[in-house]
């Protein structure tokens, strides 16, 4: 039963990666594709975490791994943050879009 | 075939691919890119074959470091450097040859080694290992019995921050600071000083040490540097060259103390070998001058400055 749930829950994860990953490659401006990726960062990693967690049942483990998520989402948010300013700063100053 | 086979099989030849997208890339920003994630890859694969040691130096310094350094290197480039240039084949050609001849040598090198060495050091090794000062086999080997060669890795490492010193680089371009950068980086600081020190104390243990430790080292002082929280770092200040000639001083200091405490007439000297009751300490005071020595070039190496950036 847990390794049904750890399973699920880690193919959600990949499902996020996945999309993530296609709309960096599809989307066709800056934002759009961070909007993708940012999401692949938090909520796919997010549910590896958990199903890892859940296949694992070691807390230990289990909480570092919360941690790293929580690294990852601190440091993802703000890179987006970051990338958006520059492209906002780089589109202004154009006046158009880059491609 | 079992999963495991996959998934290695799966990373070779991402490696493979990764290596040659980088080669290829026109752009030097993509290959520099697609340069990090190779190394991030190959940290993985390091992981893999059960070297931690090596994982953790290369995804510090090969795919972080090195890739700030790249990229600060590419903002120096004019931008009329970026296209590429078209060469001929004419002139390609000695190129070619050449790269031929050397991967020919090389592979034929290669091809003689034995896959499983005949005479393997390492039941050896792990017989010394109590006498070394320290628990965990790489950490004994890098700093007891081959402490030589990792002298000498600290002299290259030296001797690349002098001749990078030699080439007139261009003037960066000005830095912008975004406030939420600046605020990150702060928070950051104290999170990678704490985890560098852990790094080289746990490699008394575990994987880890001085060269992983320095890089986490350099990686807070890169980002508080290019986020203008700290003044400009040159050569020609006395405390820089002081703590980027420490790690080579602590080394050779230990390694005469080291000489006279096993003087022995009549007998080989014996140079570099720790004696039991002094090994874990002097183990550790060459580590954390090292990891300061190496965390301090690396930043300048990618960082390092003449004047004072204009802001």
């Amino acid at each position: 039963m847990m390794a049904w749930l750890g399973a699920v829950l880690l193919i959600l994860g990949l499902l996020f990666f996945l999309a993530g990953s296609l709309g960096v490659l599809r989307f066709p401006d800056v934002f759009c594709r961070l909007h993708a990726v940012t999401k692949a960062d938090t909520l796919g990693l997010g549910f590896i975490v958990l199903g890892l967690g859940v296949l694992q049942q070691d807390w230990q483990r289990f909480l570092l791994m919360l941690l790293i998520w929580g690294l990852v989402m601190l440091s993802g948010t703000i890179s987006c943050q970051l990338l958006g300013q520059y492209g906002r700063e780089q589109t202004t100053d154009q006046e158009e879009p880059a491609e | 075939m079992s999963g495991d086979f996959w998934f290695d099989a799966l990373l070779g030849v991402l490696l493979l691919v990764l290596a040659l997208a980088t080669i290829l890339a026109r752009q030097l920003a993509a290959a520099v890119m697609l340069y990090v994630v190779f190394g991030l890859m190959l940290a993985l694969a390091w992981a893999r074959l059960g070297a931690a040691d090596l994982a953790l130096a290369e995804a510090a310094i090969g795919a972080g470091l090195t890739g700030a350094l790249l990229f600060s290197a590419l903002a120096r480039q004019p931008k009329s450097i970026t296209p590429p240039v078209r060469i001929s084949r004419m002139e390609l050609l000695p190129a070619l040859v050449l790269c031929i001849a050397m991967s020919a040598v090389l592979g034929w090198t290669l091809w003689q080694l034995p896959l499983q060495p005949a005479h393997s050091q390492l039941p050896a090794a792990l017989e010394q290992l109590g006498s070394s000062g320290t628990e965990h086999l790489v950490t004994a080997v890098l700093l007891n019995f081959r402490a030589w060669d990792t002298l000498l890795e600290l002299l290259v490492l030296l001797l690349a921050l002098l001749g990078s010193r030699l080439v007139a680089a261009p003037e960066p371009a000005a830095l912008q600071h975004w406030p939420l950068a600046r605020q990150w980086s702060i928070r950051l600081l104290p999170l990678l000083v704490l985890v560098a020190f852990f790094v080289l104390w746990r490699g008394a243990t575990a994987p880890g040490g001085a060269f992983q430790a320095g890089a986490l080292l350099a990686a807070a002082l890169v980002v508080l540097r290019l986020n203008g929280q700290l003044p400009a770092l040159r050569f020609d200040m006395w405390w820089v060259r002081a703590l980027i000639l420490a790690g080579v001083l602590a080394f050779l200091l230990a390694g005469l103390l080291s000489v006279w405490l096993n003087w022995q007439p009549e007998q080989a000297v014996q140079w570099l070998r720790w004696p039991l009751p002094l090994a874990k300490g002097l183990i550790l005071l060459i580590e954390l001058c090292a990891t300061l020595a190496i965390g301090l070039t690396l930043t300048l190496l990618v960082v390092g400055e003449r004047k004072e950036l204009t802001a």
